[in-house]
């Protein structure tokens, strides 16, 4: 076990960790950050996703000694502290963009992550992006909407309803 | 203008906050103090004899609390099976043990063998790999008509067979059946897969034990749809710890489409190895292991026949059906391919005589039971294709043809034992026309012909079965449970209320939308109501949810607990006011005398309830806190119609989604953007079913599509923009909702229609093609224009 230090939503944190340890156990167990959710074993499905210096990553797929000194976003870091939600979450909640909520963390780091790169996509474009995160219980509709609204597009004129 | 509160409006749900943020508190976020991790030694052999399990080097490893095989579960019980078919001989369905841990014999690739509990989960993994296993490999039974075919190799040692039941429906009704067929002017045949899935909920399921050896009470925290289904079984069959020494905890739970419903073998592990070991036990699923010890969905193979007369007109329906069971009954199993398939074979159509069997087969394959729809999609894709067909072969336009046949007088009793209370299918056909632009199909098509691609337009309709009951019912079908569901309404001095319901949300919003009908019933604002649900200590015994029943049958019985705290409040409201309790009203939290200007709050009313100083000691006790158990007189029957676009690729076969459209009646709603993402949802799935998913196994019984590296979830650029319409209301007439539910519909209604476009695209191209089996993957689709 060595210790493991980076800074996670603008606070120093640290811990112990094997040289296997990926980051999202870190994470969770380490840290106690059960925000990011881990729903498969083989990088699949995006529940774990967190940035990495600014870059999204699937913390399932990186070591957590590979974190150490980085600067590391969760989805526990991405409301004010007074608990009001960001432009991505908001959206999410205006187009319930989520159900069960087990994906939706990774939902909204890699929406946040599109929309650094791309600040308004195409309907396309954004499903694409979310190639890599899996949702089984929105098929996927109001995730896509949500986040167009949160790129400022106008998400109504959008079929259905 | 849309409502802002109460039924029928869409407020954001309150649920979300904490999703949004990452504090959830979902099964595997639950660590208690002390506890050891659990790694279960599954089976890599589909099919063999268990004849030894060496643990001595495992026990040695750093870490290891102790080691658990089968012998440590010799004389606890087996995990039950909740339902008991009676075949067409009237013998009751073979049902062989399904032990915690595998005894003497392993059924499928993922049967738990042995199970490691240590320190660390690493740990545990370690250990679990240092067991040395003695197994003589035997045959693996794979496929169901082999399985079935004289001198096949046994799944289980002690049954006769490795047939289940044969199950006849209407079986009085087989020779007119017959004699219909003989005398019908066309008859339309169709043999099909109901293909193998795999349910994946994002959340893997996860299981805490925990022991109190002050107490004697046991915990179980664990990724279920029903807690109190879970404490019934495991207590009283397995383990045998009555329910007052058993809490069961379902907390967040990250959807469940089904797979979460059943009591499986980790639960009662985790539950009996904390006591054992006395600290608490956890258990997480890897994606890998969920694969191989989920209980999957669908897997029927199916002959139908539709017989029409000359007119046109159905007159008899026939259908052979093999159904897949696995290895064990898992909880509802045997009741899929029966009772909630064959009953709902008229579908939305006056055919008069109904003739259903099914086979239902044991094999070397994960136990299969209830997935999303569980039984009606079967029974919709095989109908809904068969009639698109027979429209093919008679040349009459597939709309038409369903028209002409559709149930159009309610209560219609149909020929499969059911009664439909409501519907209008013309209603939803014709909402369907608009809102999918049938019109401009011709010209889309011809836009895709330029392009080079094949366009197709499918069209279907689906009825469903929801909150299956009544409970007297369903015995006689061979449930071993009651299907009510239950309620507890506490209302605070200060007029607030908590609703302790026992069904389960799992994503369906219950904790936004139940207080939505409290709001409106007693006119106060919905942030004064509080659903409590998940946990056994702090609920009323409930069923759970599943089978689109959390509204109809929960949402019920708090209507009706409801009802009685208003009737007991207006008692107390009469007294204040010094007025006939029959004159009283309660309109936006107000209670008011008829005809006067007499008026006081529902709060001064619930305060008085509790501090009963001014107050009619005499004729009611203080406090207000009502339960009501609901247990409904029928079922519900959602319904509607479907119209599926896609454009076909001539040169790869690749089928792309390029229009989708639903048109349903679920009779009254609640919360019509819940009800609108239940039907994303469920389309996702079903589409996910028709173009993309399939649980393969190979002849040895090895699961090959175990990952989702092989099986094919549906991604957000497989899917389109869905066009939902729930305009069309007829409500339901025997709950005090008037809803009829609307998880499943989407599931149900979507794999026929994707089906019939691509059969149509494929025909529109001069392919001689009448049906691909699901999933429509690009090499099917290929080789079947192929020829």
């Amino acid at each position: 076990m060595t210790k493991v230090s980076m800074t996670v939503n603008g606070k120093a944190a640290s811990g112990e960790a094997e040289g296997r340890t990926l980051l999202s156990s870190f994470l969770r167990e380490e840290l106690g950050l059960t925000g990011t959710h881990v729903g498969c074993d083989t990088s699949q499905c995006g529940a774990c996703v967190v940035h990495v210096n600014g870059v999204a990553v699937k913390s399932c797929t990186m070591l957590a000694a590979e974190a150490e000194g980085a600067e590391v976003a969760t989805i526990e870091g991405q409301a004010a502290p007074d608990g009001t939600l960001n432009v991505i979450q908001q959206a999410f909640q205006d187009h319930h963009g989520l159900q069960c909520g087990f994906c939706t963390p990774g939902m909204v780091m890699s929406a946040a992550a599109l929309l650094k790169d791309n600040p308004k996509p195409s309907e396309q474009e954004i499903r694409e992006y979310l190639e890599g995160n899996l949702c089984r219980c929105t098929g996927y509709h109001n995730i896509v909407k949500a986040i167009l609204a949160a790129s400022g597009q106008d998400a109504s004129a959008i079929a259905a309803e | 203008m849309p409502k802002d509160s109460g039924i029928g409006a869409s407020p954001k749900r309150r649920e979300d906050a904490r999703f949004l943020t990452g504090t959830g508190n979902y099964t595997d976020d639950i660590n208690l103090n002390g506890q050891a991790y659990v790694h279960f030694l599954r089976s890599d052999m589909a099919h063999g004899k268990l004849n030894g399990v060496d643990t001595s080097i495992a026990a040695e490893m750093p870490g290891v609390v102790r080691i658990f095989t089968g012998v440590d579960f010799e004389g606890v019980g087996g995990i039950p099976c909740g339902w008991q078919v009676t075949d067409r001989h009237g013998e009751v369905m073979q049902e062989p043990a399904h032990p915690v841990l595998a005894q003497g014999k392993v059924r499928h690739v993922g049967e738990a063998i042995a199970a490691v509990v240590a320190e660390t989960p690493d740990q545990a993994r370690n250990a679990a790999e240092a067991i040395e296993l003695d197994i003589e490999e035997l045959p693996a039974v794979v496929d169901m008509k082999a399985a079935l075919a004289e001198g096949s190799t046994k799944v289980h040692d002690d049954l006769t067979s490795n047939l289940c039941y044969d199950w006849g429906f209407v079986e009085e009704n087989k020779g007119a059946v017959d004699e219909a067929f003989a005398n019908a002017a066309h008859v339309t045949t169709l043999e099909l897969v109901n293909n193998r899935l795999v349910a994946n909920p994002m959340e893997p399921r996860v299981a805490v034990g925990d022991f109190n050896r002050a107490t004697g009470d046991s915990t179980l925290y664990t990724t279920s749809q029903n807690p109190h289904v879970i404490r019934l079984l495991m207590g009283a069959f397995v383990l045998g710890i009555p329910e007052h020494k058993l809490r069961v905890i379902a907390p967040d739970v990250g959807g469940g489409f089904g797979s979460k419903i059943f009591h499986y073998a980790e639960e009662a592990f985790c539950t009996f190895a904390a006591k054992a070991v006395n600290r608490p036990v956890k258990w997480t699923s890897s994606r890998s292991e969920a694969f191989v010890s989920d209980a999957h969905g669908r897997d029927h193979v199916t002959k139908i026949e539709l017989a029409l007369d000359a007119a046109n007109n159905f007159t008899a329906l026939r259908t052979d059906t093999h159904a897949n069971m696995g290895a064990y009954l898992s909880t509802f199993a045997p009741s899929v391919p029966t009772w909630l398939h064959g009953t709902l074979m008229a579908g939305n159509y006056r055919t008069p005589l109904i003739y259903v069997n099914v086979k239902a087969v044991f094999t070397n394959t994960v136990p299969v039971d209830a997935y999303r729809g569980a039984g009606r999609p079967e029974a919709t894709f095989q109908l809904e294709r068969v009639i698109d067909k027979a429209a093919r072969e008679l040349g009459v336009d597939p709309i038409a043809l369903r028209r002409q046949n559709f149930i159009t007088e309610f209560p219609y009793a149909t020929p499969v034992a059911v009664e439909y209370d409501t519907g209008d299918y013309n209603a939803t056909m014709d909402k369907l026309e608009e809102i999918a632009d049938l019109a401009g199909f011709a010209a889309r098509r011809a836009e895709s012909e330029a392009k080079g691609k094949l366009r197709g337009l499918g069209v279907n309709c689906y009825i469903e079965a929801c909150g299956i009951a009544p409970s007297n019912l369903v015995g006689q079908l061979g449930a071993r449970a009651g299907l009510y569901e239950s309620a507890t309404v506490r209302v605070n001095a200060t007029g607030g209320l908590v609703v302790m319901t026992g069904s389960h949300s799992h994503g369906q919003g219950h904790e936004t939308s139940f207080p939505q009908v409290i709001a409106e019933m007693i006119g106060i604002d919905e942030s004064m109501v509080e659903i409590v649900h998940g946990d056994t200590a702090n609920t009323p015994m409930g069923m759970g949810t599943y089978g689109s029943r959390s509204l109809a049958v929960g949402g019920s019985a708090m209507v009706r607990a409801t009802e009685k705290i208003i009737a007991k409040t207006k008692k107390i409201a009469a007294h204040l006011m010094e007025a006939a309790e029959a004159d009283i009203e309660l309109k936006d939290g107000q209670f008011s005398v008829a005809g006067t200007d007499k008026s006081v709050a529902w709060g001064d009313v619930t305060l008085a309830a509790y501090v009963p100083h001014n107050y009619p000691l005499e004729e009611i006790e203080p406090g207000l806190e009502e339960t009501a158990f609901y247990d409904p007189a029928n079922f519900t029957y959602p319904a509607g119609a479907y119209a599926c676009e896609v454009e076909v690729d001539p040169d790869t076969g690749k089928v792309s989604i390029e229009r989708f459209a639903a048109a349903d009646d679920f009779g009254n709603i609640v919360n019509p953007m819940i009800v609108d993402g239940q039907v994303h949802g469920g389309l996702g799935q079903g589409i996910g079913q028709a173009l993309l998913e399939a649980a393969v196994y190979n002849d040895d019984g090895q699961l090959l599509s175990a990952s989702f590296m092989d099986y094919a979830m549906p991604r957000a650029d497989d899917l389109p923009f869905y066009q939902v319409d729930h305009s069309c209301q007829t409500p339901c007439t025997h709950n005090p909702l008037g809803v009829k539910g609307c998880g499943e519909a989407g599931a149900i209604g979507s794999p026929p229609a994707v089906v019939n476009a691509v059969v149509d695209a494929l025909q529109s191209a001069g392919k001689d093609v009448t049906h691909v089996d699901m999933p429509l993957s690009p090499s099917r689709v290929w080789a079947a224009m192929q020829g």
